[in-house]
């Protein structure tokens, strides 16, 4: 199991943090945004009012046109260090008088505007009505900084980042402690899996601790373990059982194999001997006693030789077939060409007078017992030669291919091919697909091929038809 | 004239003693043949004790050896007699029925000098026999038979 790249205890915190700060800010734009509206509307409340004294103490100055009167009245806005400017317009718009009285006429407006409030850049500008008996004489224009509301949200500001600042040393520390509470449990959980992941030890238990959902899941990781502590101990039992039972089959094995070894001996030995008794004495019989018996008696007595003979050839037979069985593979790097033309030339000399015509292609180097190969190159090309002995031109191909990973050797011959009916008894011992009057044999050289190949990890296969010749096929893996 | 030397045909099968002796006894060797039945009787007859205290000559110029006998087998003969000083030098073929070749090995391991399989075919047994008396009991020179003088019984 893999250490986690971030911990549970800093994801906690991290969260708990996260959402308590972004709460914290929020309230604190809304506070001060609400708070710096509200200063707003007082304001324009207070110039508001200011401008409507302001005009009714103007309506004498300017029903009596007189401005040095207006420009009094309006020096009492100095009084007020947030007013920047203010004008006094008679009733055709004119501008009437100005505070400051030297003023330059850029700092107000040289017609009077439409009544209202309005927000300039960091100024207020107010226009009222001067009215007498429900008369209106003029207009009153004033400009008052907005220094108050900047310096009002400043300290707001600064109150809701003290308040933050305080709060998130407080949120640290409680999501500290909570964390503790809450991851606590889960790493200890974490731990024993941990070490449980790296030792294999399904005794140690995770313990539940608290009522919560970690509670469970350490109960359950418990239970979990309790089941895989009790299957271990199953699989354990079984393997050694299985193992035991191995060594015991191994054992019979191996006790049948000596068996095996025991018969073929005595087939080697025991059944020869008296083989060669029957064929020896039925010799000394017919030097002895063969001029006076009748033909009819002779012809028996050649019998009994010819099949104790034969039963010798298939004693012999089957020794060398139960030995390629047996015997140790001693596996080289064999040159399949070199060995197939050794091997056409020591057939060449029984095939003496015989027209046969041998088409050797390139064949590969391969791994395997060169003695065992020899067999089986031996028995494909002497049964090519033997079935097509019928032909006048016995015509045979030895080729390679390479395919899926394997070597396919493959042996044409234009012979007297086969039924492929019975193609599946081909390669089985003592099996023939022709009668000894046609072509001799005991029918064990294919089962050899079969046998021997099949030691190699090869397969063993064939093709034929009647009269049409056979192709036999073994594959070695590269 | 050179005085033929004895064959020990050491062979517990009477049919094969039968064949063995008529196929010697085409070249006239079969009268110096002596057929013992087991190994332990082989060993008698080498070491002159038992029902061959007393014989006359010394060791064989061959010994033919079949090594499926009861009592003492071939094998074991072959072993003793390696091991012992006064016949660590004799001849010995073996001839048998079995192609075995842990038999083939292990004999050749014990220093035997050939190793012949009885041929089923009668033609063949009868010229493998007579090839080898003629061999062993006529052409080699066998080894000097440095004569130990007979321990007491």
């Amino acid at each position: 199991m893999s250490t986690p790249r971030t911990t549970l205890r800093r994801k906690l915190i991290t969260s708990m943090m996260l959402t308590s700060t972004s709460v914290l800010l929020l309230a604190g734009a809304v506070f001060v945004g609400h708070d710096v509206v509200s200063v707003r509307r007082l304001l324009v409340d207070t110039i508001v009012t200011r401008a409507n004294m302001l005009a009714a103490n103007s309506t004498a100055a300017l029903a009596f046109q007189n401005p040095d009167d207006a420009g009094q009245v309006l020096d009492a806005l100095k009084a007020d260090p947030r007013t920047i400017s203010a004008a006094l317009y008679d009733q055709d718009g004119r501008l009437f008088a100005t505070y400051p009285r030297s003023g330059s006429p850029a700092l107000v407006p040289q017609e009077a505007g439409p009544i209202g409030h309005r927000f300039e850049s960091s100024a207020l500008a107010v226009s009222q009505p001067v009215v007498v008996d429900g008369r209106r004489i003029g207009t009153i224009y004033l400009k008052a900084g907005l220094g108050l509301i900047s310096e009002r949200a400043r300290v707001d500001a600064m109150v809701v980042l003290l308040a933050i600042l305080g709060s998130i040393v407080v949120a640290f520390g409680i999501a500290t402690w909570l964390q503790r509470r809450i991851a606590e449990p889960i790493l200890s959980l974490a731990a024993v899996a941990k070490s449980i992941s790296e030792r294999k030890d399904y005794t140690v238990r995770a313990k539940a601790v608290g009522d919560d959902e970690v509670g469970v899941l350490a109960e359950a990781f418990d239970e979990m373990l309790e089941e895989i502590q009790g299957r271990d101990k199953e699989i354990r039992l079984l393997n050694a059982d299985l193992e035991h039972r191995v060594a015991e089959r191994t054992k019979e094995l191996e006790e049948s194999n000596k068996e095996l070894e025991a018969f073929s001996y005595s087939v080697s030995h025991d059944l020869r001997a008296p083989l060669r008794h029957i064929h020896g004495f039925v010799e000394l019989l017919s030097q002895h006693a063969g001029p006076s018996l009748d033909e009819k008696g002779r012809r028996h007595l050649a019998t009994i030789s010819s099949a104790a003979e034969k039963m010798g050839a298939l004693i012999d037979d089957l020794l060398v077939f139960s030995r390629m069985g047996r015997t140790e593979m001693r596996k080289t790097t064999v040159d399949l060409g070199a060995l197939a033309a050794e091997v056409v030339r020591e057939l060449e000399v029984d095939a003496k007078g015989r027209r046969v015509d041998w088409k050797l292609g390139a064949l590969p180097i391969v791994k395997g017992d060169p003695a065992m190969l020899r067999l089986v190159l031996t028995n494909l090309f002497s049964n090519a030669l033997k079935y097509s002995g019928p032909r006048e031109a016995a015509r045979i191909e030895v080729e390679a291919q390479s395919q899926n990973g394997e070597i396919v050797v493959v042996v044409r011959d234009n012979g007297v091919g086969f039924d492929p009916t019975y193609v599946h008894k081909l390669f089985g011992v003592f099996q023939r697909l022709h009668g000894p009057a046609e072509f001799e044999g005991t029918g064990i050289g294919l089962a050899n091929v079969r046998r021997i190949v099949g030691r190699h990890g090869g397969r063993t296969w064939a093709e034929g038809a009647i009269d049409q010749g056979a192709t036999f096929y073994f594959s070695l893996p590269k | 004239m050179s005085m033929l030397k004895r064959i020990l045909l050491a062979e517990d099968n009477e049919n094969d003693v039968e064949l063995t002796l008529t196929a010697l006894g085409e070249h006239n060797l079969a009268n110096e043949v002596v057929v013992v039945r087991d190994g332990a009787e082989a060993w008698d007859f080498l070491c002159r004790q038992g029902t061959f205290a007393g014989r006359n000559g010394g060791n064989p110029a061959v010994v033919l050896l079949d090594l499926k006998m009861p009592k003492v087998d071939g094998l074991e003969l072959l072993r003793r007699m390696r091991q012992d000083s006064r016949f660590k030098s004799v001849p010995v073929v073996v001839l048998t029925s079995s192609r075995e070749e842990s038999d083939i090995v292990q004999s050749y391991q014990l220093g035997v000098n050939a190793f012949v399989v009885k041929p089923v075919v009668f033609e063949e047994f009868i010229g493998a026999v007579k090839n080898l008396g003629l061999f062993w009991a006529v052409l080699n020179e066998p080894p000097p038979d440095r004569l130990q003088p007979p321990t007491a019984a």
